[in-house]
């Protein structure tokens, strides 16, 4: 049994590797050193509380047994989860975050005495507050990720589902979990406690429903931030310094990344949670659709193009994840670079489902980071590339959201692929993006679209290179 | 007067919501995905809250109600430290650069 004051000591030092291991993402190079720091930090906080408990009995070994099975099954999830599935995976494992803060919270309501926060009828005010927020905040980021996760995985339209009266509802739950909150701080009521976690699923999940499936990157970064401030919550309830650092952490990034990728879709956080983008819009594109002429062509004319250039650009989007495309894209590319043509790739902020998707896809191909560049980085080269080869993106690409006040994407940072002397478009056919509009790209001037499959498009360019 | 613990735990709070600001501005880009399956990892720190609930129990009776929410969340927190450590290894091995003989 070590003392409270050392084990505090010990805390500090493994929230402190927890910095370092965010620290070493700046740059890929340190990154794989900041994860090691993370795991010394990991190691670290659960040692000592294995130490400041000292009580090694039967229980012991259970609670070993159960890291075990636990652990084993995340191992196995993390060596066999394909890269594409990525954003599953992470609103997987934030609703286990979540779904934890509030396990613990009810066990730390139910026997108070094994956290010194008194008695069971009369825990402690200030615990019982900190109690409450985290397992409120923990039962919402549960039932939201399982939500996300369900429209990721597929298993649910990840069309929005809207409904009359959702934001007064809402609004009323809201409410409400603020005011069950008080009573049950004034009165101690267990039935409260039940009804505060019943209240917070219910919100989680009517939240989530109504954001369609191109938002995915905005939630699943808010539903990180979430997961921090529930793990924090708890901290404060535990006084453990481990906890409290790293909830703040994680809820300050997961924030970062939901605005960052509010700024890549120039919307604003709340329209985008209170949803429904997609629907609203949907009939007004098709309304404005036109039969307007359109360049179409086939592997062998779009290899004959890219031959012919000196500079490609690669514009990878969903489509190209969907499709599972990225090798067969590295495989064209390095045809390509075999010719002394140049190569590099332009990501957009929110291509994808989730901050970054892009560049894991295209490094799990063996793509080099340092080809790969970001919006703001690229975007002037365009002009000068001869050719710019547009894979499963669209609503990224949209020459509109430059020129059109009048589009609801009017304003979004878009990549200028349309200054490229010549753009390859593939694309299974011409139908609109997620914000339900026409791309001007598909008509102009000189633009090919090329109708296929991301993935059989690219292998049968590469054959005719 | 003495000042209340909580008053500390809020200032360790709040500057480190300040260092998570600072520090995740600098991640780079083509590293988002990686950040936040390592922050899922960390935040499943959370499993020493769980420990300690599942150890509440006493000797005659390890599994009462309360250590059993402890124990499954000593799982789920498990099944996320491991997965979310793993797969950033994972991922992370994966950024290469350009090789220079080429």
């Amino acid at each position: 049994m070590i003392s409270a004051n050392l084990s505090a000591i010990f805390y500090l030092i493994s929230g402190v590797l927890f910095i370092l291991a965010l620290r070493g993402l700046s740059s890929p190079e340190t990154s794989r050193q900041g994860n090691l720091f993370g795991i010394l930090g990991m190691v670290i906080a659960i040692t000592v509380t294995f130490l400041s408990i000292g009580n090694f009995s039967t229980g012991f070994i259970f609670v070993l047994i159960f890291i075990l099975v636990g652990g084993s099954i995340g191992a196995f999830i993390a060596y066999r989860i394909p890269m594409t599935a990525m954003p599953e995976l992470v609103a997987g494992f934030h609703s286990l975050v979540g779904l934890a803060a509030v396990f613990v919270a009810i066990s730390a309501f139910l026997n108070p005495a094994a956290f010194n926060l008194g008695i069971p009828g009369s825990i402690k005010l200030g615990s019982l507050i900190e109690m409450s927020i985290g397992a409120a905040v923990g039962a919402i980021t549960f039932s939201g990720s399982v939500i996300a996760f369900l429209k990721l995985q597929g298993l649910m339209s990840g069309s929005p589902i809207t409904f009359k009266g959702q934001h007064p509802l809402n609004a009323i739950i809201l409410i409400s979990i603020v005011v069950i909150i008080y009573l049950l701080c004034s009165t101690q009521s267990s039935n409260l406690f039940w009804i505060l976690l019943a209240f917070s699923f219910l919100i989680g999940f009517l939240l989530i429903i109504p954001i369609g499936g191109a938002d995915m990157p905005v939630v699943i970064s808010m539903l990180n931030s979430y997961s921090g401030w529930a793990a924090a919550g708890i901290g404060f309830t535990l006084e453990n310094t481990a906890l409290i650092i790293t909830g703040a952490l994680v809820g300050s990034s997961g924030a970062i990344l939901s605005y960052i990728m509010c700024k890549g879709m120039n919307r604003s956080f709340f329209n985008v949670i209170l949803g429904g983008f997609g629907a609203s819009e949907e009939t007004a594109g098709k309304a404005s659709k036109e039969q307007r002429p359109v360049k179409s062509g086939n592997a062998d004319d779009a290899a004959f193009l890219m031959k012919n250039a000196s500079s490609v650009i690669i514009v990878p989007g969903y489509g190209m994840a969907v499709a599972q495309a990225q090798h067969a894209l590295r495989e064209m590319v390095d045809t390509l670079k075999k010719n002394d043509i140049k190569v590099s790739y332009a990501i957009h902020p929110v291509a994808g489902r989730m901050p970054g998707h892009m560049n894991v896809l295209l490094a799990e191909a063996n793509v080099p980071y340092d080809e790969v560049f970001e919006l703001e980085e690229i975007n002037n080269d365009f002009a000068n590339a001869d050719v710019a080869f547009v894979i499963g993106a669209n609503d990224v690409t949209n020459p509109v959201a430059k020129t059109d006040p009048q589009s609801p994407i009017y304003g979004m940072p878009v990549l200028d692929v349309e200054k490229c002397k010549s753009v390859l478009f593939v694309k299974r056919s011409l139908s609109p993006g997620y914000a339900g509009i026409d791309n001007d790209l598909f008509y102009k001037e000189n633009t090919l679209m090329l109708f296929a499959d991301a993935k059989k498009m690219t292998e049968d360019i590469t054959k005719n290179l | 007067m003495e000042i209340d613990p909580l008053i500390f735990r809020l200032s360790i709070f709040i500057l480190s919501i300040f260092v998570g600001y600072y520090v995740v501005w600098s991640v780079t880009p083509s590293l988002h995905t990686p950040l936040m399956s390592v922050t899922n990892a960390i935040s499943s720190v959370i499993i020493v809250g769980a420990i300690i609930a599942g150890l509440s129990g006493n000797s005659e009776t390890i599994f009462n109600t309360s250590s059993i929410f402890g124990f499954l969340a000593i799982a789920l927190a498990a099944i996320n430290i491991f997965g979310g450590f793993l797969v950033t290894q994972r991922m992370l091995a994966m950024y290469k650069k350009k090789k220079k003989d080429k």
